[in-house]
Parts: structure tokens; C-alpha cells; sequence
């Protein structure tokens, strides 16, 4: 019997492959649906503002929050699984990209720094694995908000994701999933908004920004 | 106990996202230089996945736990929002490497400074909701 949990812990440990997407995804939205709830998690950024009392700023928060407690929840339970896959199922703790991905960031950084078997899922100190990442890497441990780089990427990143999220309308999971799903034409222009930014950003000003030493 | 299923289904999804590598900046990097399938296989199955299920709800060939068609609300037509909040997003996602939904996950599995990208995240959600009537939508 044990072995055989084992077993079964050792087959999801493997990294995933990207069909299981769909499965993920699939089921999310399906349980979420047959819940009458709308999947969409930037959602609950709009709802701890309006909770901390935002209403008197905007009437953008005037909106009856408490009955946005499930979408917490699902918050909540994402942390749960984030734990539980990183600390029991974590596998080998690394992302499994390409080649010519490695090649682009080691360019990024000017020097050989990873290969195939040091690029972790976050680019950070790994939690689990304890070992290290080469230091150019480590952008979310809480040393990066003493740099002026990690604070443009952590801090200015989350500003941009939140701000950008409630002024579309929604992210990821809002437009790119929930959205196209119904088939919403502006969920796709939103979509192609998402990629024009992140093309931007990607090939224009991370670059500058990684290599940023204060 | 009624929220406590939520938090089943959250979990799903963070386990899932979290083992598809979906969380990972380096995989973001990746996708938008478009040198792995990986994260367009995600999101190209999940949005097929996607769209079946809600037209079988939206058809109510599925109904809800209580027996009701589930009604689903169109976006309204406001171009300038989608477009501008569009690219303001995607920058904030690439610039990261993480989305609103990763950031939860993110914290769950030990990385505590996303508590931090939270935070700019309500404030970024909170000037929006300041400043948005002087914003084109």
C-alpha cells in the first residue's frame, strides 16, 4: 500500500505535460460554472481594496464585496496548491524550457550562468531544493527589494498587473480563459493587448531592466 | 463549509498551474519568444476545454448544482480599455513573469515576496478605480 502511494506520488511528481492544461483549466472553469461563479482571479484585487475600506476613494469599490468571499477562497485554495505541489510533489523543481530559452537568458545576462539543470520554476533561492540559483537569477528572494532592480520588477510589475487587469476588465484567467470561452470579441482584443505588452516588455525593456546592478 | 469547496477548486488549479510550470517567469520569457509549444499547449487546450464547457452551460445541456441555467453576461463594446488595459497588463505580466492568478500560488509555495507584489497589485487596482474617469475607455 505504501509503496504504491509512492508510486502514485512519484508519477505526479514528473513535470507535467502541456495537454494537462486543458485538463486544469477544464476542470477549474467546469466546477466553478457548475457553482454559478465566474472564473476570473484578478477579480479579487477589486475586493480587498473595497474590504479595506476603498469605497471612500471610488465609487469603483462601492460594490456589495461580501459576496465575493468564494473567489477568496479559490485564492486561498491556489496557495494551498501551490504549497502542496512545490513541497511534495515538487519533482526535480525545475522548469523544463527549451534550449534556445536558456541560450536567450544566458544573452540576457552575458554570461553562461544556466543550463538545463540549474534553471528552477522561480527564479529565486529555491525553497525545497535549497540549492542555489546563480545569483544574476535570484530575483524573489526578499534581498531583491534592497536592489533597485528588484524593486522596478517586483513593485512595478504588480502595479502594472493591477492596474492593467481592473482597466481591461479582467486577466488571464478573466479574458484569456473565461472570456474567449464564451467567445467574446473583446476578451480576444484584450488577449492580443496581453501579448503586444508582454512582447514590449520582453524584448525591449526586461532586458535593460535585468541588467541593471543597484 | 459552503466556501470550503472554493477552496478544493483553488487548490486544483494552483497544484495544476504550479506543475505545469505555468508559474514560472522563465517559462513566460520563453513563451514570448516563442521558442517552446509549452505554454501556447496550455492555453490553446485550456481555451478549447474552455469553450466546450461553456457552451454546453450556456446551452443548459449542463445546469448548475441548484438546477438553473447558468446566464453569461457579454463584454460591453469599450475598444480603448481592452486595447490600453490590455498592454498595460501584458507588461506587468512579462515584466514579472507572473499573472494575477500566479501570485497566489507563488506565495503558497514559499515565496513570501509576492506578498509584496500583492500589495503593488491592490495599489495599482486602487489608482485604477481613482483615476479611471479620466481614462479613455
Amino acid at each position: 500500500m505504501n509503496e504504491t502511494l509512492v508510486q502514485v506520488q512519484e508519477f505526479i511528481s514528473q513535470p507535467w505535460p502541456w495537454w494537462m492544461g486543458g485538463v486544469t483549466i477544464g476542470t477549474t472553469l467546469f466546477l466553478l460554472l457548475k457553482f454559478n461563479k465566474d472564473f476570473g482571479l484578478s477579480a479579487n484585487l477589486r475586493t480587498m481594496c473595497a474590504a479595506d475600506g476603498a469605497g471612500k476613494y471610488s465609487d469603483f469599490f462601492e460594490f456589495d464585496w461580501g459576496k465575493q468571499g468564494w473567489n477568496l477562497m479559490v485564492a486561498l485554495g491556489a496557495m494551498f496548491g501551490g504549497y502542496i505541489a512545490a513541497n511534495y510533489f515538487g519533482g526535480d523543481g525545475l522548469a523544463h524550457i527549451s534550449q534556445a530559452a536558456i541560450n536567450t537568458l544566458n544573452d540576457i545576462s552575458g554570461e553562461q550562468l544556466l543550463t538545463q539543470d540549474n534553471v528552477h520554476i522561480v527564479p529565486g533561492k529555491d525553497l525545497v531544493l535549497g540549492s542555489g540559483i546563480p545569483e544574476f537569477w535570484d530575483l524573489y528572494s526578499w534581498g531583491s527589494l534592497f536592489s533597485v532592480r528588484g524593486l522596478i520588477i517586483i513593485v512595478g510589475g504588480g502595479f502594472l498587473v493591477g492596474f492593467g487587469a481592473r482597466y481591461a476588465g479582467g486577466c488571464t484567467s478573466g479574458h484569456a480563459i473565461s472570456g474567449i470561452a464564451n467567445m467574446q470579441l473583446p476578451s480576444l482584443v484584450a488577449v492580443v493587448g496581453f501579448f503586444v505588452g508582454g512582447l514590449i516588455m520582453t524584448w525591449l525593456i526586461l532586458p535593460c531592466i535585468l541588467r541593471i546592478t543597484i | 463549509m459552503k466556501l470550503f469547496k472554493y477552496i478544493i477548486i483553488g487548490f486544483l488549479f494552483g497544484f495544476g498551474m504550479w506543475k505545469l510550470e505555468a508559474v514560472s517567469t522563465f517559462r513566460i520569457i520563453e513563451m514570448f519568444h516563442f521558442q517552446s509549444f509549452h505554454m501556447y499547449g496550455i492555453i490553446i487546450t485550456g481555451v478549447i476545454t474552455g469553450i466546450i464547457i461553456t457552451q454546453l452551460f450556456k446551452k443548459g445541456k449542463i445546469k448548475a448544482v441548484h438546477g438553473e441555467t447558468v446566464k453569461f453576461n457579454d463584454k460591453s463594446h469599450e475598444w480603448w480599455r481592452y486595447i490600453l488595459g490590455g498592454i498595460i497588463f501584458g507588461m506587468g505580466w512579462a515584466l514579472t513573469g507572473v499573472c494575477s492568478g500566479m501570485m497566489f500560488v507563488l506565495v503558497g509555495s514559499g515565496y513570501t515576496i509576492f506578498i509584496v507584489f500583492i500589495g503593488a497589485a491592490l495599489l495599482g487596482t486602487f489608482a485604477y478605480g481613482v483615476f479611471r474617469k479620466s481614462l479613455p475607455h
